[in-house]
C-alpha cells in the first residue's frame, strides 16, 4: 500500500464521487483508499475493524457458521459498529468508507507474519462469506459482474448430457432441482475449494459449479486476492514502519489479536530433561502426552512429530544443548545410532533453533496450525487428537488416563460438535479438578503455562512483571475469559478491550 | 541379478555416469524446448555424495554442465528441485525474500510403507510381487484421473529403485500450479484418511463422486487376485478381526461374521458371505451402505504423500538416479505395459556394468570404434545394456512432448499470421 504518498493528497471533496466509490455494499477491497484521514479517526476505524473481526472469530467457535444465530450476532455487531450490515440499504457511504479504509489499515498491521496473516485471512473470509451470502441473487449477478468473475453458464444440451455426473458430484442435488439450476464451467484452478473436497464434477480441467456454490468460487478468489497483496504489504512495510505516528500503533494492534507470542522464551533453561516424563502426565496436552509416549515407546518419532513436539519443548524452556541430549538419547535406543544422529537429526534440531538453514527461529505450533494443516497418516503421532483420533480410540485413551465417564462423554460430545479445542479445555478442567479454566485454550505451550502456573499454587500468586507487553497478554487472556464463559458478553468484552488500548495510547 | 554390494558405489558410479546414464534425453526433458528464458538454468539440482553429505541448490548453464559436474562428483543420489527466479546457486547473492520457487512438475510420491497396515506380506522398506500390484493400482487410479479429470498430457511414472514410485506431471501449465492448487489436487485423489489412530479409513457417503466410481472400476478387477488370494486378507482370525473393525456395530449385530466365518474354507468365501449379508441388509443412506467399497478402498486404493506433491520446492529423486540402497537405478515405468512391470527385474548398477564388461570384452577385437567421438559411443553404451527398454521409455515420453509444443508453437503462428 502506498501509503505515503496519499498522506500527501489532497482531500477530495466529499460528495463528488461517493455513487462511482462504493457501488455495492460488498466490497473486494481492490484498491486502497487514497484520501487524508485523521490520526483519531485512523485509530477508531482500526480498533472497529479489530473488534468486528474478534467477534466474527468468537462467533464462529460459538455459532454454527451460516445459522440464524450466527447471522442475528454478527448483524447486531455490524450495526453497532457502525459498518454496513444490510446489502439493501444504498445510502451508507460513511459505512461503506469505513469498511474500506479499516480493512487496508489492518491489513498494514497484520501482514507481518504467517500467522497474523493466517489468522486475519480467516476472520475476513468469514466476514466476506456472511455478507456475500446476505446478498440477493440480482446482486449477486451484478457484483460478480463488478469483480470480473463472471463464467460461462453450461447449455441446456451440455447440462443433460452431464446430468448424471452432475447429480453424483453435487452433494443435495436432485434430478429435480437440476433443471432448473444455472451451472458453470469453472477453470479449476478457482474452483479449489469445491473440487478439494469433491462437492463439484470435474472434467478435463473444468469443474461444473452449481450457481449455490459460486459463493466459494468467490470466495477463494478472495482469499488469493487478499493473501498476495499481505505478501506485498509486508515489502512495503518498511516505508510504512519509519512514520513513528503510525509504527506504535500497528504493532499494537497485531498484538492484541495472537495473544503471547511463545517463542519469546522466559523459561529457557528452567526445565530439566528428567522432569520431562513427569510434566508429561501433568502439565503437557494431550497432543504432547501422545507424542512423549509415541518417541519413548517407539525411541523414534517421524518429521511431522518431531517439528510438533520438538518446538513445543522450545517453548516450555529446552535449551538446544538439552534438546539435542533428549532426542540424541532417545533415539539411540532405537534404530538410529549416534552416527546417524548426528548426520540426520541434529540438523533439523538446530534448525529449529534457527541455527541453521535460513536462520529463523521457528515458533511452536499454535492449535489453529495443529488442527488445520498437515494431518498424520500412517505412523504418525503429531496432530491433535481431539481433531484426528476415531471417537472410539479417543475414548479409551481418555479412559486409560482415568477421565470419568461423564468427563468422556463430554468430550466426545465438543468432538463431535468439532470444537477441538474447546474438548481439549475440557480436559484441562478434568485432569486438572477446576471448573472454569479461566483461559481460552490456543496454544499447546499456553495449556502447558497455565498447568504450571495452577499446580504451582494458584494462578493469583504469580505476577506478571508490568512490561507493557505483558499487561496486554494478561489483558488479552482475562478478555478470552469473558467470551468463553458468557458467550454473550460481547459488550463486556469490547470495553475491557476499549479501556486497555486507550491506556496504552496515552502512555506513549 | 543380486549381489549389489553397497559398499561397491565408488567404484561403480564414475562408470554409469561416464558411460550409461542417458543425458541425451535427459537434458532435452529439463529445457523443455528452451522456450521459457534460462529455464534449464534455474533448475535446482541437488547431490547426495559419499557419507550422506547433502549438497543442495545447484545449478547449471547447461546440461552439458550438468554432465560434467556429475562425472566429476559421482553422486550417489540425484534430487530435482524447482525452477526458481535466480538461479540457485546464487541464491545467497540476492535478498532473502526475492529468491522464490516459481514452477516444478506436479510429482506424486508413493511409497509402500504407507501400505503398512494392510500388508501382510511385507513390512516398511521391503516388497514382493505380492504387493506391487498396490503400485500398479495406484498408478492406474491416479493416472486416470490426472488424463481425465485434470486434463493433463505429460507423465512420467518412474520406480523409485525401492519401495514405490514417483510420477512427474509435466504439462507446462502445471508446472506454473501453487502450491494450494496442488495441495487441493491430493486431497481430490485421497480417500484414505487417517493415522494409526483411525481404524476405518474410508467413508463414503452418498451421492458418490464420478472420481470415486472410477477409481473403483480400476480396484476392483483386482480386489479379488489381490487381496483375497494373494494377502489373504481373510484368511486367518487375526487378520479378519482387523476386516470385521471396519463393519460399524449395528450391521455386525446383524451379521454374525465371527461365527460363520470359520466355517467358510478361505479369504474368497468369507468374502461372498460378507458381500451377500450386505447386499441382503442394505439400506439407503445408512452408513455402512457402501460398507464393501470402503473396505476395497481401504485395503488397495493409492496413498499419496501430501507433503511432497504440496510444496513447490520439495526435492524428489530424479529418474535414473540409482538407489544407493538397492542399487536399482530409477527408470521409468511404460504405462502400455505396465502389469508385467517388474520392480526386481530393474537392473542393478553393478549388473548393467557387469553387461558392459561382457559387451566390451567381446568388441576389444575390433578396435575400430577407438576414433569415435565420446557422445556417440555413449549412446550405443546404454544400447549394450538391459538400461536400454527404459530409456526407449524415457525417450519416447520426451519426444511426445516436443511434438505437442511443435504443435502449440505451429498453432500459434497460424493465429498471429491471420492478424
Amino acid at each position: 500500500m502506498e501509503f505515503t504518498r496519499e498522506k500527501r493528497m489532497k482531500m477530495r471533496l466529499a460528495g463528488d464521487r461517493r455513487g462511482d466509490q462504493y457501488p455495492h455494499s460488498l466490497q473486494f477491497y481492490q484498491q486502497p483508499p487514497a484520501e487524508n484521514i485523521s490520526l483519531a479517526e485512523f485509530e477508531s476505524f482500526a480498533i472497529d475493524r479489530l473488534k468486528l473481526l474478534k467477534v466474527v472469530e468468537n462467533l464462529g467457535v460459538s455459532y454454527v457458521k451460516g445459522g440464524e444465530e450466527y447471522k442475528n450476532k454478527l448483524q447486531q455487531e455490524l450495526r453497532k459498529l457502525k459498518f454496513q450490515y444490510r446489502a439493501l440499504i444504498e445510502d451508507d457511504y460513511d459505512a461503506r468508507r469505513k469498511d474500506h479504509i479499516s480493512h487496508f489499515i489492518l491489513r498494514l498491521a497484520y501482514c507481518q507474519s504467517e500467522d497474523l496473516r493466517r489468522w486475519f485471512i480467516q476472520q475476513e473470509m468469514d466476514l466476506f462469506r456472511y455478507r456475500f451470502n446476505e446478498l440477493t441473487d440480482e446482486l449477486v449477478q451484478k457484483f460478480l459482474k463488478y469483480i470480473n468473475l463472471s463464467y460461462e453458464a453450461i447449455s441446456k444440451e451440455v447440462k443433460e448430457k452431464l446430468a448424471v455426473q452432475l447429480i453424483n458430484s453435487t452433494p443435495g442435488l436432485s434430478g429435480a432441482k437440476i433443471e432448473e439450476l444455472m451451472f458453470y464451467k469453472v477453470p479449476l484452478q478457482d474452483a479449489m475449494d469445491l473440487f478439494r473436497v469433491r462437492r463439484v464434477y470435474l472434467l478435463d480441467a473444468f469443474t461444473y459449479v452449481p450457481h449455490t456454490d459460486m459463493v466459494a468460487i468467490v470466495l477463494n478468489n478472495f482469499r488469493t486476492k487478499l493473501s498476495k497483496a499481505l505478501a506485498l504489504t509486508a515489502r512495503s512495510l518498511p516505508a510504512v514502519q519509519s512514520d513513528e505516528r503510525l509504527q506504535p500503533l500497528l504493532n499494537h494492534l497485531s498484538h492484541s489479536y495472537v495473544g503471547p507470542d511463545y517463542s519469546i522464551q522466559k523459561n529457557t533453561g528452567k526445565i530439566s530433561i528428567e522432569h520431562i516424563d513427569a510434566l508429561s502426565v501433568k502439565s503437557f496436552p494431550l497432543c504432547m502426552r501422545q507424542l512423549h509416549k509415541a518417541l519413548r515407546d517407539n525411541h523414534h518419532l517421524r518429521h511431522g512429530g518431531r517439528m510438533q513436539y520438538g518446538l513445543f519443548l522450545k517453548g516450555i524452556g529446552l535449551t538446544l544443548e538439552q534438546a539435542l541430549q533428549f532426542w540424541k538419547s532417545e533415539f539411540i535406543k532405537g534404530k538410529v545410532d549416534a552416527d546417524k544422529f548426528d548426520k540426520g537429526y541434529a540438523y533439523s534440531i538446530r534448525h529449529n533453533y534457527g541455527k541453521e538453514g535460513k536462520r529463523t527461529d521457528y515458533t511452536p505450533f499454535s492449535c489453529m496450525k495443529i488442527i488445520l494443516s498437515n494431518p498424520p497418516s500412517q505412523g504418525d503421532y503429531h496432530g491433535c487428537p481431539f481433531r484426528h483420533s476415531d471417537p472410539e480410540l479417543l475414548k479409551q485413551k481418555l479412559q486409560s488416563f482415568k477421565i470419568s465417564p461423564t468427563g468422556i462423554t463430554q468430550i466426545l460430545e465438543l468432538v463431535k460438535g468439532m470444537h477441538y479445542q474447546l474438548a481439549c479445555q475440557k480436559y484441562f478442567q478434568l485432569t486438572h479438578d477446576v471448573d472454569d479454566t479461566g483461559f481460552s485454550l490456543n496454544h499447546p505451550n499456553q495449556y502447558f503455562a497455565e498447568s504450571q502456573k495452577l499446580l504451582s499454587g494458584g494462578r493469583d500468586v504469580k505476577k506478571e512483571p508490568s512490561e507493557p507487553e505483558n499487561s496486554q497478554q494478561k489483558l488479552s487472556s482475562q478478555k478470552s475469559t469473558n467470551s468463553c464463559s458468557i458467550p454473550n458478553s460481547s459488550n463486556i468484552e469490547g470495553d475491557t478491550e476499549l479501556e486497555g488500548l486507550d491506556a496504552y495510547f496515552t502512555e506513549d | 541379478m543380486a549381489g549389489f554390494e553397497p559398499s561397491s558405489l565408488p567404484d561403480l558410479l564414475p562408470l554409469y555416469y561416464r558411460r550409461l546414464f542417458p543425458y541425451g534425453p535427459y537434458g532435452r526433458w529439463l529445457s523443455y524446448g528452451g522456450v521459457v528464458k534460462n529455464y534449464f538454468q534455474r533448475r535446482e539440482f541437488s547431490f547426495t555424495l559419499r557419507d550422506d553429505i547433502y549438497v543442495r541448490y545447484q545449478s547449471f548453464a547447461s546440461p552439458q554442465e550438468l554432465e560434467k559436474e556429475m562425472q566429476k562428483m559421482n553422486p550417489y543420489k540425484i534430487d530435482v528441485g524447482a525452477v526458481y527466479s535466480h538461479r540457485p546457486s546464487q541464491h545467497n547473492t540476492v535478498h532473502m525474500g526475492a529468491f522464490q520457487a516459481q514452477e516444478k512438475e506436479l510429482v506424486f510420491d508413493i511409497d509402500m510403507t504407507d501400505y503398512d497396515d494392510v500388508r501382510r506380506c511385507c513390512s516398511s522398506a521391503e516388497i514382493c510381487p505380492k504387493c506391487w500390484t498396490l503400485m500398479t493400482i495406484a498408478i492406474r487410479v491416479i493416472d486416470r484421473a490426472l488424463v481425465e479429470d485434470f486434463g493433463v498430457k505429460h507423465r512420467l511414472w518412474v520406480y523409485s529403485g525401492r519401495r514405490g514410485v514417483h510420477c512427474w506431471v509435466c504439462d507446462d501449465s502445471v508446472r506454473k500450479w501453487s502450491s494450494n492448487l496442488r495441495s487441493a489436487t491430493v486431497e481430490y485423489l485421497t480417500l484414505v484418511k487417517g493415522g494409526p489412530d483411525t481404524v476405518k479409513k474410508v467413508n463414503l457417503t452418498d451421492p458418490i463422486h464420478p472420481f470415486i466410481s472410477k477409481s473403483l472400476s480400476l480396484v476392483e478387477p483386482y480386489f479379488r487376485e489381490y487381496a483375497l488370494v494373494g494377502q489373504d486378507i481373510l484368511g486367518c482370525r487375526e487378520s479378519w478381526e482387523k476386516v470385521v473393525a471396519l463393519v460399524p456395530e449395528h450391521i455386525l449385530l446383524l451379521f454374525t461374521l465371527l461365527q460363520e466365518f470359520p466355517k467358510k474354507q478361505d479369504s474368497v468365501q468369507r468374502w461372498e458371505l460378507l458381500r451377500n449379508k450386505m447386499d441382503k441388509h442394505r439400506v439407503r443412506n445408512s452408513p455402512g451402505r457402501w460398507l464393501g467399497s470402503e473396505i476395497m478402498l481401504q485395503y488397495c486404493f493409492p496413498r499419496l504423500d501430501i507433503n511432497v506433491s504440496r510444496g513447490l520446492n520439495h526435492l524428489l529423486k530424479s529418474p535414473f538416479s540409482v538407489h544407493p540402497k538397492t542399487g536399482r537405478v530409477s527408470v521409468p515405468i511404460d504405462l502400455q505395459k505396465l502389469d508385467h512391470f517388474d520392480p526386481f527385474a530393474v537392473p542393478t548398477i553393478s549388473y548393467l556394468c557387469s553387461e558392459l564388461d561382457t559387451a566390451n570384452e567381446e568388441e576389444d577385437g575390433e578396435k575400430e570404434n577407438e576414433m569415435e567421438p565420446m557422445a556417440k559411443r555413449r549412446t550405443r553404451d546404454y544400447k549394450k545394456t538391459s538400461l536400454a527398454p527404459y530409456v526407449r521409455v524415457f525417450e519416447q515420453f520426451v519426444d511426445e512432448m516436443d511434438r505437442s509444443r511443435k504443435g502449440e508453437l505451429l498453432k500459434r503462428s497460424d493465429l498471429q499470421r491471420d492478424f
